[in-house]
């Protein structure tokens, strides 16, 4: 464990792996839409980080870059799957998601 | 210094992801939520990136989650819905996707052990003068990408707002 002024690139990606289990767990363990949502988001910071840190490491801008088209992607993702929540509980009368899952006959 | 700023953020970030995804209330949920972006945005600071960190701030943590804020608000969430939650959410439920998280865990970590190497990160900053020069330059189709993806997500979200969607459906 060294602290010489840096941070290892390894531990970030420790991290970045732990944030995007517990993303994973989230998905798996709720029903409820908005709580999926929110795991979601999770998982995108995740990939975020990882970015970010691989661009830190190498110098470049780049990493940077992918964060903003990531922030640019949870934004629409937000926008739409908000709007799915919005007509599920409008029909559905719940925010479970196994409500919607008619189609399958 | 900056390694163990680096570990502080981390453990709030992770403790309070943990909180967000086990909490009954929706909006408890998006407060932790907030705690864990607002970490990550230090962590990014640290890594060297002030630009994203700030607009992890702005877009993130302001933007997003009060978009989810106002959804939960609209929805009328109650007491009641608190109630359903705690149905849904079993003990014991989290048992086996934490087994499965964990086995994914050990395999990542093994790949990741496997490459032995020494990297660090000295914390240089890259400034937003050198990612807007990335932007306009050789990612300038994807700039426009990102704003054809937006303007969809822009329309998507309209039309699954309509309130005579289903009005019309029933008629």
């Amino acid at each position: 464990m060294d602290a010489t002024g840096g941070i290892p690139l390894e531990h970030v990606i420790w991290f970045a792996i732990t944030l995007f289990l517990i993303g994973v767990v989230g998905i798996l363990i709720r029903r409820n839409v908005i709580f999926i949502l929110l795991s979601l988001e999770l998982m995108m910071n995740a990939a975020a980080v990882v970015f970010i840190a691989a661009g830190a490491f190498h110098g470049q801008a780049d990493g940077q870059v992918m964060f903003m088209f990531i922030l640019a992607l949870a934004a629409a993702e937000v926008a739409v799957a908000l709007g799915l929540v919005v007509q599920l509980s409008r029909r559905f009368k719940t925010l479970d998601i196994d409500a919607a899952s008619e189609m399958t006959g | 210094m900056l390694y163990w700023l680096f570990l502080a953020s981390c453990g709030i970030a992770i403790a309070s992801a943990l909180m967000a995804i086990t909490r009954l209330n929706a909006s408890h949920a998006l407060i932790y939520l907030v705690i864990t972006l607002l970490s990550l945005a230090v962590i990014f600071f640290l890594l060297g990136a002030p630009f994203a960190a700030a607009l992890q701030i702005v877009i993130y943590a302001g933007a997003i989650v009060v978009l989810f804020l106002f959804v939960v608000m609209m929805l009328n969430l109650g007491r009641r819905s608190v109630e359903r939650e705690r149905q849904w959410l079993l003990p014991g439920i989290w048992v086996i996707p934490s087994i499965l998280a964990g086995a994914l865990f050990v395999i990542l970590g093994v790949a990741l052990i496997g490459t032995e190497n020494q990297a660090m990160i000295d914390g240089e900053m890259i400034g937003p003068r050198r990612v807007g020069a990335a932007l306009v330059g050789p990612y300038v189709l994807a700039v426009e990408l990102a704003g054809v993806l937006l303007l969809a997500g822009l329309v998507g979200a309209y039309h699954l707002g309509r309130r005579y969607l289903d009005e019309r459906r029933e008629r």
